[in-house]
């Protein structure tokens, strides 16, 4: 994840080679915008209309289409996000076990609301359709790990561990 | 205990790696699968009853068959592998605790239909998977499982991961080419049959994680063994996901003969709490539900069918008596209007106003008509879409109101 501060829209070189050896990997060149798209969230901590338009510069794609897919996918941030990000699963089986507790402690904890990120950047706080963990319900994703079987004491120990 | 197939190593310290693999039978399928003819091995897996379990249960070797015969260009095959059905997670324990038996399965599947490249599409948030997924594969290539020349038998077959990023309708196998081929997720209308024209307009077949992991054994045991683990109609076992209110929530794998009541009871330890059973989604959200009255039916594809629902992902999700139907609806209806991909006007209108109809009802301001303007509009617009994200939807919302109707009613304002 990024850095707080401005972020120039520029990929390294070692990233253009990998961008490169993704257009070459499939058939069509363009398959490789999801990944490239990936590359560039991690690269610049979101994806602004400005990443959007050097993406498509990249690819010989009008920015409209870029635009398109970006905004299709849930992953894809177009806002700068926290240092970390929770994603707590609302869905079915988590909600029968106590979702809402999970978000309700979470939100006073934070002091944010779903969708917002404290204001010292540290997180962002998401409220997401399922995860596929329901076996851990009720759960959350911090970041790129699951955490499931959450009561309020298990959430404060992760919450501690982040800051 | 039946025997177990697919997690048989999931309790192994290390079922993830090559070195464990192969010493419990791994890769063996495969000489034996390349003394075959490619014709045999679809031959072979039809006779076996193997229908697809990443939701539709199409018969696997049929599907295979529609490939157009002699196709001169690339001929792709495509791993589902994209996971998002509320209820679903046994894909997340085949690519975590035994990858190398999707990576087997895809070298066999791909010499049967003649592919030299697979892709495995995985869904964006499984980070941890997709990293012990790709680890697996180039360990594959290290030991010489992947790449040209495979084992000497000539075949070559390269395998691409690619990464979603975040949309359930890209689970829906011409959502998921669309993403594959860097566009955002939507489905096409069918036929062409991706078989026909799929991926980067090549023929192409989609098969689910799990599907793909049995094909190994059905190779190395026989079309008849593995038959004969199931019903009439479809062969072997499954791995049903379990949760919600039962005492051991988890993976069960299991003969799809097995019944509702005994996967709940026996196997997952019944209701904690000594709560009654009120209802259960036997096949991940888009399955209608059963009543506490309806579950003494098999869970293979037909069983279900036949009492007016579906075996899906074999997702299933307990409720116990505390639940309130109306809104447990809500939720699903939140997802489904969340989820639709916007392409055809009576999924994307029906499912934003049925959640928000929903909501007013549990909120205590519905009215009188607005389970009938439900129920009416969920008919009207079945069968009328691209895909069948919204026949899905139109599962829940019928039988939730159907069933549990005097429910939806108390919360009504006289
Ligand atoms: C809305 C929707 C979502 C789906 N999601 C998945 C999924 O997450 N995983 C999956 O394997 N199949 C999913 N399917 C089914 C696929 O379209 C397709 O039938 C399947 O991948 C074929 O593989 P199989 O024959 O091995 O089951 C979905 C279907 C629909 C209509
Ligand atoms: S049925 Fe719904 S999800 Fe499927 S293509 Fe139409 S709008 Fe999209």
């Amino acid at each position: 994840m990024s850095a707080l501060g401005a972020v120039s829209v520029q990929f390294t070189r070692e990233q253009l080679a990998e961008v490169r050896r993704l257009q070459a990997l499939y058939p069509d060149k363009r398959a490789a915008l999801l990944p490239v798209l990936h590359l560039a969230q991690e690269a610049f901590g979101h994806i602004s209309l400005e990443a959007e338009e050097y993406a498509a510069g990249l690819f010989d794609l009008s920015p409209a289409h870029v635009h398109e897919v970006v905004t299709f996918y849930s992953l894809f941030f177009r806002e700068p996000r926290g240092r970390h990000v929770i994603s707590v699963c609302h869905n079915l089986t988590c909600h029968l076990l106590g979702a809402q507790r999970v978000l309700t402690h979470l939100k006073k904890r934070l002091g944010v609301d779903v969708g917002g990120t404290t204001p010292d950047g540290g997180v962002t706080l998401l409220s997401v359709e399922c995860l596929c963990a329901c076996e851990m319900a009720p759960m959350m994703q911090v970041n790129d790990r699951y955490e499931g079987n959450l009561t309020p004491e298990k959430v404060d120990r992760i919450l501690a561990e982040l800051r | 205990m039946s025997e177990l197939i697919l997690t048989r190593n999931f309790h192994l310290p290390g079922s993830h790696t090559l070195a464990l693999y192969r010493e419990t039978g791994g890769y063996a399928g495969l000489e034996k699968a390349f003394a075959m003819k490619p014709a045999e091995i679809t031959e072979e897996v039809k006779k076996s009853n193997l229908r697809g379990l990443g939701g539709a249960g199409f018969p696997t070797g049929v599907k295979w068959g529609f490939l157009p015969k002699g196709h001169p260009g690339p001929i792709y095959l495509v791993i589902n592998a994209d996971e998002g059905e509320p209820g679903t997670f046994k894909d997340r324990y085949l690519l975590e605790r035994d990858p190398h038996a999707l990576i087997e399965g895809m070298i066999i599947s791909a010499y049967a239909i003649g592919a030299h490249l697979g892709f495995v599409y995985i869904r964006g948030e499984y980070v941890g998977p997709w990293r012990i997924f790709r680890r697996a594969v180039e360990e594959a290539y290290q030991a010489g499982f992947l790449g040209k020349n495979i084992l000497g038998s000539g075949f070559d077959l390269d395998i691409i991961i690619h990464r979603g990023a975040g949309a359930y309708i890209c689970g829906e196998e011409t959502g998921l080419i669309s993403s594959l081929e860097g566009k955002k997720g939507w489905p096409k209308l069918k036929p062409p049959f991706p078989a026909i024209r799929g991926a980067f307009g090549a023929p192409t077949i989609v098969n689910n994680v799990e599907t793909i992991c049995h094909v190994p054994h059905i190779v190395r045991r026989g079309a008849a063994w593995f038959a004969g683990l199931g019903t009439k109609t479809q062969g072997g076992t499954r791995m049903y996901s379990v949760s919600g209110h039962v005492a051991r929530p988890g993976v069960y794998e299991l003969p799809v003969s097995v019944t509702l009541r005994s996967l709940i009871d026996e196997h997952a330890g019944g209701l904690p709490n000594r709560r009654r059973l009120k209802a259960v989604v036997p096949g991940g959200s888009s399955a209608a539900i059963l009543t506490a009255g309806e579950i003494d039916v098999t869970m293979d594809v037909d069983g279900l069918k036949n009492a007016g629902t579906m075996a899906g992902s074999a997702g299933v999700i307990v409720m116990d008596e505390t639940v309130s139907i109306p809104d447990a609806l809500m939720v699903v209806a939140r997802f489904y209007a969340h989820e639709s991909c916007g392409q055809c006007t009576p999924c994307r209108e029906s499912t934003g106003w049925i959640y928000k109809m929903t909501r007013r009802i549990i909120e205590g301001k519905g009215r009188k008509e607005d389970l009938d303007t439900i129920l009416d509009v969920a008919r009207r617009g079945a069968g009328t879409t691209i895909c069948a994200f919204f026949d899905g939807a139109v599962g829940p919302y019928i039988s939730y109101i159907e069933k549990f109707r005097a429910e939806f009613e108390a919360l009504i304002p006289k």
